[in-house]
């Protein structure tokens, strides 16, 4: 019966224009293209440097950004923090990606001792390379410890280091690549729906499982635990994240 | 001062000798090679080499358009009568630059014929500042800076600071060519008072685009503000100004105003000063006329006769893979290289002026020299194809991701083949003959295909073979 009704998502992207650099916007473009394939209606509203977020959202999208970017947005992002931890406490789906993961934590401390607030959702912090520490830079492969979701796929580029807090809880594990930190194995946060990682590539397009359950989860979040979608195949998507998962086994940092 | 030392003279030797081998051993290209042992062994050599042209040297850089930008600067050049000492494209590193000139000096380190010289160097973006103090250019060229390779150069805003940083620290007397169009480019105006300065731009708001495109980058003004623009010609490109501080876009020495753009070729009237010529380029797009305007610019900054330039623009054709067309089995063949966002836009807007019988053969790897994070192919807008009816067949190393890609943009690609060799008869046997079959290449699978296509076509490209 829901799921003869038209359904519709209200998605929230956050400072697209500035917090895209690594082609976050094709993780906007799966999501309409998998709900167009689904028959659910999307609604976008870009939230922009000084704009107010909207009341609701049931998914929530952040990129990454250079680091004049991430400074430029930071303050207001973290003004918006208490607003964003209540609707992820109310179920809504979020993904943020690299320097949004960064920001979606505790604070980033840039290599001049400079705290930049983040918005407190994920128990993570994140401090900048040591002077001479390379960049994390390449394939990575990974197990999503959220049920469902499995392998991942994806590239990484970031300097900081990311540190789960006691609270935190990892998105996933990873087995080539560097992930948070390149020590401690684990790749990313989640908290109830929310999920941050470093994985770009873009992400959701060839890790299909992922964009679903956040479709899915958004669904609930709109309509209820009821909510359903149809499980269906998307050939591309498999043959593309098959691909770059063998890239990632010949060329990526072994995790040992 | 052509102070070849003992030691530069050792380094050239054993350099030309590594050159030798690698061709006697009938390894392809190789032209790093000399370079880099010749360049480890005599770090001041390259310094002693460049000294000794004649006419001095001029410099190209930027993220998109040096290859045919230099290909043009070089071709005036030999027209004024110079000749011009040019590195390939595929040698705009350190070690390439070096090879480049190891293979044109002797045993002794003397540069037959130096006097009549002049040097045309393109180099990598990132490369350019540690090469600044042995290059020592009378003439320095940046083109634009736009988005590309982020896990090798790092980001927009590092490399732009680099420029500057090399540009403060050697106060050597280079005329500094710049796009203003380009506010990243343009800044370095700034702090080089003393440098004479030579702007070039579009000056034709009819072929602006209706908004900014995604891929754009430096939407900030160094005090903060954001740019506004009056026109966008692609990305961040465009007539841009600052409400906050005032600075705006400067007004151009060298422009082209009316721009008609063709299927093949485009037409336009190049001002250089007070003088305007009407020149046709045979050479498809906007950013052709971009490099068209920086060779024009360079040109004029090295005092070449505006002749020389104007001819060189009409008649010299395309650069190395750069938009050359071959004859292939009753089909024409073009070869267009996009290896970062802005330009794949560029190729895109350039693939909408054909009609819909075309055949489209897109090619993604993910080498060292092609950037190994693909990601980039959802920062340009695919979905514009998706309007039209084109023939698509994706192909390389990550053939898997480029399909992936075009399906969320809606379009269905009639294959999916990873070998380069295999999809190019696919497409040959889907076009009838007589059409055009279009191949958007990354580096490396430019690389490769413009091989199969010189070997199929006995070497001649279709440009040659129409003259
Ligand atoms: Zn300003």
């Amino acid at each position: 019966m829901t799921s003869e009704m038209p359904r519709t998502i209200r998605v929230v992207t956050l400072y697209p224009e500035v917090m895209d650099v690594y082609a976050d916007r094709g993780n906007l473009l799966a999501v309409q293209a998998r709900c167009r394939a689904l028959g659910v209606g999307v609604e976008v509203i870009a939230i922009g440097l000084g704009d107010a977020l909207p009341s609701e959202a049931d998914l929530v999208l952040i990129g990454g950004g250079q680091d004049r970017e991430q400074r430029r947005i930071a303050p207001d992002l973290a003004a918006k923090g208490s607003a964003l931890r209540a609707w992820a406490d109310s179920g809504t789906a979020m993904l943020a990606v690299c320097g949004g993961f960064q920001l979606f934590g505790n604070f980033y401390r840039t290599g001049a001792g400079e705290e930049l607030p983040g918005v407190g959702l994920f128990d993570v912090t994140t401090v900048a390379p040591a002077p001479g520490m390379p960049r994390c830079i390449g394939d990575m492969l990974a197990q999503s410890e959220v049920p469902g979701v499995g392998e991942l796929v994806g590239f990484e580029n970031h300097g900081g280091r990311t540190y789960l807090g006691p609270q935190g809880q990892p998105f996933a594990r990873v087995q080539h690549g560097f992930g948070n930190n390149g020590d401690d194995g684990t790749e990313g946060a989640v908290y109830r729906e929310a999920i941050g990682t470093y994985l770009h590539g873009s992400v959701l397009p060839k890790n299909p499982a992922l964009l679903d359950r956040l479709i899915l989860a958004a669904l609930r979040h709109r309509y209820g635990a009821e909510a359903t979608i149809e499980r269906s195949r998307d050939e591309y998507a498999e043959r593309a994240h098959r691909a770059a998962a063998e890239v990632a086994r010949r060329k990526g940092r072994p995790n040992s | 001062m052509a102070g070849v030392g003992i030691r530069e003279r050792g380094a050239l030797l054993l350099g030309r000798g590594a050159g030798e081998a690698v061709r006697r051993l009938g390894r392809g290209g190789g032209t790093a090679l000399p370079g880099l042992v010749a360049g480890r062994l005599a770090p001041g050599l390259l310094e002693a080499c460049a000294s000794q042209l004649g006419h001095g040297l001029i410099t190209v850089t930027g993220t998109n358009g040096k290859t045919t930008t230099s290909h043009l600067i070089s071709a005036a050049a030999r027209i004024a009568g110079l000749h011009p000492l040019h590195n390939r494209s595929g040698s705009n590193l350190e070690r390439g630059v070096i090879s480049t000139f190891v293979g044109e000096v002797d045993g002794t380190g003397t540069m037959p014929g130096a006097a009549d010289r002049l040097g045309v160097i393109e180099l990598d973006e990132a490369v350019w500042p540690r090469l600044l103090p042995s290059l020592r250019p009378r003439v320095a060229v940046f083109l634009n800076l736009f988005r590309d390779q982020l896990d090798r150069y790092g980001e927009v805003d590092s490399v732009a600071e680099g420029w500057q940083r090399a540009l403060a620290a050697y106060p050597f007397l280079t005329t500094l060519v710049l796009n203003v169009d380009d506010p990243s480019v343009a800044a370095l105006a700034e702090g080089n008072a003393a440098r004479e300065v030579i702007g070039f731009g579009i000056e034709d708001v009819g072929v602006a685009l209706d908004g900014a495109e995604h891929a754009s980058d430096a939407r900030f003004c160094v005090c903060g503000a954001t740019y506004r623009y009056d026109a966008v010609y692609m990305g961040h490109v465009g007539v841009w100004r600052c409400d906050a501080c005032g600075r705006a876009r400067p007004t151009p020495v060298v422009s082209a105003r009316n721009i008609r753009l063709g299927t093949d070729s485009t037409t336009f009237e190049l001002v250089v000063g007070r003088e305007v010529t009407e020149v046709t380029i045979p050479l498809a797009g906007l950013y052709s006329v971009y490099n068209a305007l920086a060779a024009a610019a360079g040109a004029h900054a090295l005092g070449l006769p505006l002749e020389a330039t104007t001819r060189a623009l009409a008649e010299s054709g395309p650069a190395f893979g750069r938009q050359e067309r071959f004859a292939l089995d009753g089909r024409m063949v073009r070869v267009l290289l996009a290896k970062n966002p802005t330009g794949l836009n560029e190729v895109i807007r350039t693939l909408l002026a054909l009609p819909d019988d075309a055949t489209l053969l897109a090619l993604l790897n993910d080498g060292i020299q092609d950037g190994q994070d693909v990601s980039w192919i959802y920062d340009a807008d695919l979905e514009r194809l998706a309007e039209r009816e084109f023939r698509l067949i994706v192909s390389g190393d990550r053939a898997d991701d480029l399909a992936l890609r075009c399906a969320v943009a809606g379009l269905e690609p009639r294959m999916v083949e990873r070998d380069i060799a295999f999809a190019l008869n696919a497409a040959i046997a889907a076009t009838p003959v007589g059409g055009r079959i279009e191949i958007i290449a990354t580096y490396t699978a430019m690389m490769a295909i413009r091989g199969m296509l010189a070997t199929r076509t006995g070497a001649q490209p279709y440009w040659e073979s129409t003259e």
